[in-house]
């Protein structure tokens, strides 16, 4: 009964919520389109999670620390995406080439920056603490995390603030088993594919990845195996901004506002969405990233927007008891 | 590399450390002066008003302290039993479920209003045995867990708790009442009445301050008779080690759960405190900031450290109570910058936590055992992973 609970009651728990609305959507209506454009909204959504969660598996597989300030490093990524908006010009008079281009410089900058926020974050606030208690550099996360969302407060102010709505983000695009593909799904996907392909293929092929699992794996070994477990940290928490950053240009386009508390949320949510892949796996995390968001959108849609958060917790919770390992980890020795 | 040599200056230091009566003789003026503090104020004076809260504060960071401080097990949802213990005095001690007519040893106009009215110790006593059941609760699936990830199911507790008080008021329990009174609150609470005193009222501070006083004391002693009790031994064996407190026969179960239990107790006792002194129960007050707010209070004053704790929480909701928002909000204003210190409060916090964690992570008033556990990885050369600088 435990090793069937074990292996199956975090599956069974994960689908009751989209079979239960299933049903009851080929009861009432006979189709399942429905639950069907849930789904969509879920994995366009869940692909923004997914770029985050993927930054919380990275930093958590090299060193073991629950990067608490990730969350906020995405909100940065939409304000300094909002911010240059206005900077360089784009608004909804743009013709769509200037918008394409633009959005692809605002996408490199913002990136940038997010990741070498990371970087420098992780370079005063976690380095100095490395060999501490765990508990010490949590505690200096928790504490970056404040001062980035007083960044927030003081810049944008504590109301949620509009962004221009370059991309029309809510027009239809095409239909499919009624089914409505809108421009910001497509958004998302095309930004999500390629990074965490590229970023896939970065660590499993380039020298620098090698480093980074090796490191991963054992950093005493790795240092005496010649890499410079310093820099292969920076690098983790370099590619864990730039994929923050770029998740923050989608989330202030799909959704229009922003606010300084945003990244707090969804950085609870893409942690969930890490632990439920098994943290320190990247495909996990990206997996995570879609259940998760396919369930925080059934949840909006059919229960109601303000109980998501308790759902997606009590999720955090439910993959705690029954697989702390998540669905593609290993047992560990923290969660095993 | 100066970091080497500070942690001998130190530990020299502690050597000639004052005879060990010092420290109690001290302990006693400090309490003769907490006595005394109010007689020097107006009744009604803000001073005494910051003073009630702040003593709140040391209860609630005591509480903590026996779960972070002690068992070293972090918990990021601290705020979860401020809730249950403020609503606890919100449902037991107010008008709220207008359709239920209940009054235990309650005298005064009180006696005759609809709701449910206890007398505010028993309120108390219930407030402290849901918050214990609570941090059992929360403790359950931490079990298996270790480390950071009992931050994080703490913290979605806590998140969860206060989503629920947040929509309380969309919930109907029975005939029409609600959970809770969701951002409207409860409120008003009734007045705090005790045997033989006359009711508390908000032009007299002072017996607030006293009664608030008062349950400092009987949690301090709780927590330091607790902490040099073989239970507050366990807790000590398994935040250093749990594999090896396991071996010498310490129940890990047991002793962790025991934690929560005490931790949520004292912070529900709290909770209950401020929601009756503060006359109102709002789902605002729970937010997660808060759970920071405690949590700087104890790593300031000294993790696991008693007296450390009582000094981080005075001084902690001096600085957001008064420094902040009274004596220095203009002083960016004045620097020509465009915004005011309360703007600034949790990124503050966060500073402190960060400054505090890297220069001296034993905080103001160490725990010796602490301060050993907390530099020993710093200092040893024996990993590679110590930070080059």
């Amino acid at each position: 009964m435990k090793a069937w609970a074990n292996k199956w009651g975090l599956i069974v728990v994960l689908l009751a919520l989209p079979v239960y609305y299933g049903i009851k959507d080929l009861a009432d209506t006979g189709s399942l389109s429905h639950l069907g454009q849930n789904l969509l909204a879920g994995l366009s959504n869940g692909s923004i999670w997914a770029l985050i969660a993927v930054g919380y598996t990275l930093v958590y597989g090299i060193i073991e620390l629950i990067n608490f300030a990730h969350g906020d490093v995405f909100m940065i990524g939409s304000f300094v995406t909002a911010g240059l908006f206005g900077t360089i010009g784009l608004g909804l008079t743009s013709g769509p080439l200037g918008i394409g281009f633009g959005l692809l410089a605002i996408l490199l900058i913002a990136m940038v920056t997010c990741g070498v926020l990371n970087v420098m974050i992780e370079r005063v606030a976690y380095r100095p603490l490395r060999s501490a208690p765990k508990l010490a550099p949590l505690i200096t996360a928790v504490g970056f995390s404040f001062i980035l969302q007083n960044v927030g407060l003081l810049w944008l102010g504590g109301s949620p603030a509009s962004v221009p709505d370059l991309i029309h983000a809510q027009q239809d695009v095409f239909t499919v088993f009624g089914i409505t593909v809108q421009r910001a799904d497509l958004l998302a996907f095309a930004v999500t594919i390629p990074l965490v392909a590229a970023m896939t293929i970065f660590i499993a092929r380039t020298k620098l990845g090698k480093a980074m699992r090796a490191t991963a794996q054992d950093p005493d070994a790795a240092r005496l195996m010649g890499i410079n477990v310093d820099t292969t940290i920076s690098l983790t928490f370099l590619i864990g901004g730039m994929l923050a950053g770029a998740a923050g240009l989608i989330y202030a386009l799909y959704q229009t506002t922003i606010w300084f508390f945003q990244g707090f949320q969804a950085g609870l949510i893409a942690f969930t969405a890490a632990v439920m892949g098994g943290i320190g796996n990247i495909r996990g995390a990206v997996l995570g990233g879609l259940i998760i968001g396919c369930i925080q959108q059934i949840s909006d849609n059919r229960i109601g927007t303000q109980w998501t958060p308790a759902i997606v917790f009590a999720y955090l919770i439910l993959i705690m008891v029954f697989r702390p390992q998540g669905l593609l980890g290993e047992e560990t020795r923290e969660a095993g | 590399m100066s970091a080497a040599a500070a942690p001998a200056a130190r530990r020299t230091s502690r050597v000639s450390s004052p005879p060990p009566w010092a420290n109690k003789g001290l302990a006693v003026l400090v309490a003769l002066l907490a006595i005394m503090l109010p007689l020097f104020f107006d009744p009604i004076s803000g001073f005494i008003d910051d003073a009630v809260v702040a003593l709140a504060y040391v209860i609630m960071a005591l509480g903590l302290n026996v779960v972070v401080g002690f068992a070293g097990l972090l918990d990021l949802g601290y705020v979860a039993f401020f809730a249950i213990g403020a609503f606890t005095t919100g449902w037991f001690m107010s008008g709220f479920y207008v359709d239920a007519n209940i009054h235990i040893l309650t005298s005064g106009p009180v006696g005759t209003l609809p709701g449910i009215h206890l007398n505010f110790i028993f309120v108390l006593v219930i407030a402290a045995f849901l918050c214990a059941l609570a941090g059992t609760l929360i403790g359950l699936p931490t079990l298996r867990l270790r480390g950071d990830y009992i931050a994080i199911v703490t913290l979605a507790f806590g998140e969860i708790i206060r989503v629920f008080a947040v929509n309380g008021d969309t919930i109907s329990i029975a005939h029409g009442a609600k959970l809770t009174g969701g951002r409207q609150g409860i409120t008003p609470v009734d007045q705090v009445k005790l045997p033989f005193l006359d009711p508390f009222t908000q032009l007299n501070l002072r017996p607030w301050y006293w009664f608030v006083l008062a349950l400092v004391f009987i949690v301090l002693f709780v927590v330091i008779r607790l902490r040099d009790s073989r239970m507050g031994r366990a807790w000590i064996a398994i935040r250093e080690d749990e594999v090896a407190a396991a071996s010498m026969g310490v129940p890990l179960v047991k002793t962790k759960l025991l934690a929560y239990t005490v931790g949520g107790a004292i912070g529900g006792v709290a909770g209950a405190f401020l929601a009756a002194y503060l006359n109102t129960v709002n789902a605002d007050q729970f937010a997660f900031s808060f759970s920071i707010f405690v949590l700087a209070m104890v790593i300031l004053g000294g993790l696991g450290s008693v007296w450390g704790v009582v000094l981080g929480a005075v001084l902690l909701s001096f600085i957001n109570n008064r420094l902040i928002p009274d004596v220095l909000d203009s002083v960016p204003g004045k620097l020509g910058l465009n915004f005011n210190l309360t703007d600034l409060g949790f990124g503050i916090f966060g500073f402190l936590l960060v400054i505090v964690m890297i220069l001296r992570p034993e905080g103001l008033l160490p725990e010796r055992r602490r301060q050993l556990e907390l530099h020993e990885g710093i200092d040893s050369g024996e990993s590679v992973f110590e930070a080059r600088v």
